[in-house]
């Protein structure tokens, strides 16, 4: 079977998905907080440190790697609890809210950030 | 010994309810939970949970005994009982027939869904078809299973998607057959299990090795299959 709403449509492609955003969230975290240790923070650092290319596009892979991973996390979540058992027989309807639900708070926590991040280059 | 004990007879209650029972258990040795449930059963005949060959072979007793699963008859009452107190209830997760037997359907589904018998395309030798020892070796801590459903009923993942996720007693077997040096069909069990369900659900808590009454480690078997899954997709 290959649920539509999955994000790779097959278990493996989402498996994968699932660890290769986990290391590049992993990595970001680091490099984030690596930054954060090494000096005193300001807005002028910051500004400085987000705007250079290569931290702006390092950036966007984390976002788009947290947009991928929590949505896999989500439908999962979803597809584990809102069940026929427990929400009776409009538990389809349900899975529909809360998965709508879920896009379009993905969906916002993408767009968002990404606004922020290459607004930082005007 | 003070028995609280899952009493469900459908033709009668109306729900499922906790029945108290007081017995007495001699100091000498110990008794494995089967022996006391027989013990129950001389004083209440309508008690019903199955059995058979009462020394963890056939896999028919599997309970849960004070939140654990295991079988009745090779688990002691010392080891469960907890203050004199023991609580018996059926395998969770599955639907109840009644009192401690449970209605096993949905777990030979997904049993039978992975094809548990060897799978050769190859015309059949004039004897048998034979494997080395080092590939024998890799069916140990496979083929033991004796389908008691302890480590399936343990599963949350079985619980919310029993008729999608394989479970881990099916998963053990599935990989029993991937492993088999003498299986040449490979490519098609894989093929049935990439689903975002079958396997791929199992969050890895280790509930089924814990509960295995054998000592199996399915949550390993998975982790083989897994990583089946990716060197094939590679």
């Amino acid at each position: 079977m290959t649920p539509v709403a999955s994000l790779g449509r097959s278990g493996l492609a989402d498996f994968v998905l699932q660890r290769a955003t986990a290391v590049v969230l992993a990595a970001f975290a680091l490099c984030v907080l690596g930054w954060f240790l090494a000096a005193p923070v300001n807005h002028a650092r910051l500004a400085a440190f987000f705007g250079t290319l290569p931290m702006r596009a390092f950036t966007t892979l984390a976002i788009l790697a947290l947009a991928a991973h929590a949505w896999i996390g989500m439908w999962t979540v979803g597809t584990d609890y809102v069940r026929r058992h427990y929400f009776g027989r409009r538990h389809a309807l349900y899975l529909a809210i809360y998965q709508i639900g879920c896009a379009a708070l993905v969906f916002l926590y993408l767009v968002w950030p990404l606004a922020v991040v290459w607004g930082v280059a005007r | 010994m003070r028995i609280s004990l899952y009493r469900y007879d459908p033709d009668a209650d109306a729900a499922p309810r906790m029945e108290n029972l007081e017995l007495d258990i001699p100091g000498v040795g110990d008794l494995m939970v089967l022996d006391l449930l027989e013990r129950l059963k001389a004083i209440d005949p309508s008690i019903a949970y199955r059995r058979s060959c009462r020394e963890g072979v056939c896999g028919s007793d599997g309970v849960n005994m004070n939140g654990r699963n295991g079988l009745a008859c090779t688990t002691p009452v010392s080891e469960v009982a907890r203050r004199g107190k023991l609580t018996l209830r059926p395998l969770p997760g599955l639907p109840v027939i009644r009192d401690l037997v449970v209605d096993m359907t949905q777990f030979y589904r997904q049993y039978e869904k992975i094809k548990p018998f060897l799978q050769n395309e190859d015309p059949p030798p004039a004897r048998e078809r034979l494997q080395t020892p080092e590939d024998r070796e890799k069916l140990n801590g496979l083929y033991e299973c004796i389908l008691c459903a302890c480590c399936s009923t343990s599963c949350p993942s079985f619980w919310w998607n029993p008729e999608k996720f394989v479970g881990p007693a099916g998963l053990l077997q599935a990989y029993r057959f991937l492993a088999d040096s003498r299986d040449t069909a490979t490519e098609e069990r894989l093929a049935e299990l990439e689903d975002p369900f079958s396997v791929f659900r199992c969050r890895g808590i280790m509930n089924c090795v814990s509960a295995c009454p054998k000592g199996l480690n399915p949550t390993r078997a998975i982790g083989k299959i897994r990583t089946m899954l990716v060197e094939r997709g590679i």
